[in-house]
């Protein structure tokens, strides 16, 4: 019996390791078309590359900033007793702040309660928590997505099953916003659709409507009775202002709109990897914001428990005290500044190098990102010849240009470009 | 450009304040999460004597959390270190990380990792491991059932869910022995669809802190490969439960070993003290290089859209812990320290209801391993101990061992020995 017990065993033994290919049918993903750029420009040897992919801050000397505002909430954490009720504190003097930031300390909306807050991963986090949360409480919804927006944000609505439209955002030819085409598509979409709108420098183009075009939209939005979704990833970092920058929110917010909002607090507080954020849906009153809130941490349950909480403890530490606050607004203009300079630099350099086309767009841009206009074949040959990374939309990271590489910028565009010939 | 609006004025909006609703108007509130809401609960109540054994955080002998030294000393470090950056991780996370973890569950001489089988991504904690594994599932993997343990941990069956898998349930627990119904959990696997997937906790299984003998893990694995079922391991207690990072990574270094495929979940919010960092692992281990390679590619598509990558602190943390020899030395001290404690809570317990006479047989409260103590009290049993004795558990009975002191214990042993002789 004991024999037969041990040769079944061994036959069971040898028939698992016969080959059932369960993962026949996996292939190689495409690599993520932002992310693969910095992967693309670490494999590069050559001295004179340059990373103009991703969206992180980089200061003059082409090296990654952490702010001293943020160094000092480090200081000022380090050796705290990490007690739980601390980071349950932590996240939800992150919500208050982040609200005030994004919707005005003097807002009526926060001084009663009335929204549902939770700490979030980052913007994307922010984003799909409120993408499932859109799916699971208005199943029948779109969302509309400016033409073009980030990449990952069709990824993030995709894989949380909520459809997906575009709207007219981009004018290809003049660079700048397509206003009328927008608006029209804002009446052309059913009442009751979702949008999602970038407040300030939009990403990738870095093309923001104005003020009166945004009191415009607000008002086409009421009476279509659209949903506004606001990502705010860049706050404080588009103009150097942080109240500036959420002038979108505000206009919709006095307009009566309850909207929703993702913050991000990964460049305007250099935060990049400790992921914190924050998303926020306004209520009409506060006993709707509880229950709200109470379902989008149980959607964020399913996805990881809780949100980390050393970020955001060193967000609302640096918050919560008024000099590092202090700190932190200049350090953020700073930023801001130098990203402003540094486009009008690359302009004049393009201008003096006798450059046939218009480059305006560079300094009318916004934000981080300029959208080149170059097409990508010249973005590849941008790589090729001259190491310089990018995604193939021509979308630039400003952040990455520096005094001492934007004449070689400069005239690498220039080369690729001279023909004239461009999309 | 003209309004087209004949009236001018604004028509009655679904998303003003003032005249309309929100389009969320319909939402009720969620019912409280079962396990935080005990912890809720116990927050309201003001008694001096109150006892929160609910969710699943050690404490010291003072009821305190704990921090470890070492996670300090490394905090220290790398707030010290002026070279580091806050810059975004990889969408795997941190490599180092990502290695050291896959050593940690499978054995630093694993030939899975020896043979680059193994595909490993950091991910938010135990959940967050098992929702990215769980989404990986149910794009890639051709069956989406799953069966979890009766019961499991109260979470595991919404993870699964919001995944897009089918939770359905194997026999685990049985009240009458409070111990392991090893033959229906036999017969449940047994009649389990070729393929499908299997939750194992690897040790310390939560609520009832019920694991397997090693001799019935390997029936269980025989039985898993046999069924060509994919095991996918949820491994929360590594180290924390006998004391031995090897001792309670066995279950899942047997499965290895057989050279077969499957899932494991690690997460270092226990055995590290780092809950709130939110830091764990997913690795899958597969029959080849390159498969792990598709595999990883792929997972990273299902990361991105969640979270683009995860959060560099934790990680960091253990990384530099798990790497430096000292430290992990210190590390497994510690970290025996609480389990000890946890043991020797058990035996205190067990003591002290016997020295009370208390009816029914208690040996199950020694016998079961990990944080947690599947008590066999009654929903009314527990109701009546939060009222009149301020204890404060998760309604089916389950109590955190780890929220127990010598001090606390006879308190804990009254409360039981009332509600069993007066509430049957």
């Amino acid at each position: 019996m004991k024999s037969g017990v041990v040769w079944r065993c061994l036959r069971r033994r040898s028939m698992s390791t016969s080959v059932i290919d369960w993962w026949d049918n996996v292939g190689i993903a495409p690599k993520d078309p932002i992310l693969s750029i910095t992967e693309a420009y670490f494999a590069d040897s050559s001295p004179r590359k340059i990373n103009l992919g991703v969206g992180a801050y980089r200061d003059d000397e082409g090296k990654p900033v952490v702010l001293q505002c943020v160094r000092d909430a480090q200081a000022k954490i380090a050796g705290c007793e990490f007690l739980e009720s601390l980071s349950r504190q932590g996240s939800m003097k992150l919500v208050d702040e982040s609200v005030k930031l994004a919707y005005g300390e003097s807002s009526d909306v926060v001084k009663e309660g009335r929204f549902a807050g939770v700490q979030a991963l980052s913007g994307t986090g922010a984003c799909r928590l409120f993408a499932e949360f859109q799916r699971r409480f208005r199943p029948e919804a779109q969302i509309y997505l400016p033409a073009p927006t980030w990449s990952n944000h069709r990824n993030i609505w995709r894989d949380a099953q909520v459809p997906q439209r575009t709207f007219r955002y981009y004018n290809l030819e003049s660079k700048i916003l397509h206003f009328e085409a927008l608006m029209d598509d804002v009446k052309n979409a059913p009442n009751y659709s979702f949008f999602l709108l970038h407040p300030c420098a939009h990403n990738p183009t870095g093309v923001d409507p104005t003020e009166e075009q945004w009191r415009e939209i607000s008002y086409q939005f009421k009476v279509k009775n659209h949903f506004p979704f606001f990502d705010m990833a860049y706050q404080g970092f588009a103009s150097g202002d942080l109240d500036r920058d959420a002038q979108a929110i505000r206009i919709f917010l006095n307009d009566g709109h309850l909207i929703g909002c993702a913050q991000s607090f990964a460049k305007n507080m250099g935060l990049y990897g400790q992921r914190v954020g924050c998303l926020s849906i306004l209520c009409k009153d506060a006993k709707q914001a509880i229950s709200v809130k109470s379902q989008l941490q149980q959607i964020a349950r399913a996805m990881y428990s809780n949100p980390p909480v050393y970020g955001a403890l060193l967000v609302s530490t640096i918050l919560d005290d008024p000099d590092l606050r202090n700190l932190w607004v200049k350090e953020l203009k700073v930023m801001a500044d130098r990203i402003i300079k540094i486009r009008a630099v690359l302009r004049k350099n393009l201008l003096e190098l006798g450059s046939p086309l218009n480059w305006d767009h560079i300094t009318n841009q916004v934000g981080m990102f300029c959208y080149s206009g170059l097409t990508p074949e010249q973005v590849d040959q941008l790589t090729n010849k001259f190491h310089i990374y990018m995604t193939r939309d021509g979308r630039i990271s400003m952040a990455g240009v520096t005094t001492e590489n934007v004449a070689y910028l400069a005239n690498a565009i220039h080369k690729v470009t001279k023909s004239g010939k461009e999309s | 450009m003209e309004s087209q609006n004949p009236n001018h004025a604004i028509s009655p909006s679904a998303t003003t304040a003032s005249n309309g609703d929100s389009v969320f108007a319909n939402i009720a509130k969620a019912p409280e999460d079962p396990i935080l809401g005990v912890t809720v609960a116990y927050n309201k109540d003001s008694s001096p004597i109150k006892l929160n054994l609910g969710v699943g955080a050690y404490r010291t002998e003072e009821g305190k959390p704990l921090v470890l030294n070492v996670v300090r000393r490394a905090e220290q470090l790398l707030v010290n270190d002026p070279s580091r950056v806050k810059e975004y991780l990889p969408i795997t996370g941190l490599a180092d990380f990502n290695k050291l973890s896959a050593k940690l569950i499978f054995g630093a001489d694993s030939p899975a990792i020896q043979e680059n089988r193994v595909a490993t991504v950091q991910c938010l904690s135990g959940t967050g491991s098992l929702r990215v594994g769980a989404e990986f599932l149910a794009k890639h993997y051709h069956q989406n059932s799953i069966y979890i343990p009766q019961p499991t941990w109260g979470n595991h069956p919404k993870v699964f869910t919001m995944a897009g898998l089918s939770p359905k349930y194997y026999r685990y627990y049985d009240p009458e022995t409070r111990g392991l119904n090893f033959q229906g959990l036999l017969e449940d696997l047994s009649s389990a669809p070729s393929g499908a997937i299997v939750l194992l906790h690897a040790c310390a299984h939560n609520p009832t802190g019920v694991d397997p003998t090693v001799e019935q893990w390997e029936q269980i694995r025989q039985l898993i490969r046999s069924k060509g079922l994919l095991p996918f391991f949820d491994s929360a207690y590594q180290g924390f439960a006998s004391g031995s990072l090897d001792a309670d990574a066995q279950s899942v270094r047997i499965f290895v070993a057989d050279g077969g495929e499957c899932l494991a979940a690690q997460s270092y919010a226990k055995n590290m003290g780092l809950y709130g960092e939110r830091v764990g692992a997913l690795s899958i281990v597969c029959r080849t290089a390159d498969v792990a390679s598709r595999v990883e590619s792929q997972l990273k598509l299902v990361i991105r859209p969640m979270y683009s990558n995860p959060p560099i602190h934790g990680a960091s943390i253990v990384a530099t812990i798990l790497k430096d020899r000292d430290m992990y030395n210190e590390w497994t001290i510690e970290l025996k320290a609480m389990a000890d404690r946890i043991i020797s809570m058990r035996q205190q317990l067990f003591d002290a209801l016997r020295d009370r006479g208390t009816p029914g047989d208690w040996s199950h409260i020694i016998k079961q391993i990990g944080m947690f103590t599947f008590t066999g009290l009654n929903t009314e049993q527990v109701a009546f101990m939060t009222k009149e004795y301020h204890i404060y558990m998760t309604s089916d009975g389950r109590i955190s061992m780890a929220g127990l002191s010598s001090r606390t214990v006879p308190h804990l042993a009254d409360a039981i020995h009332a509600a069993v002789t007066r509430i049957v």
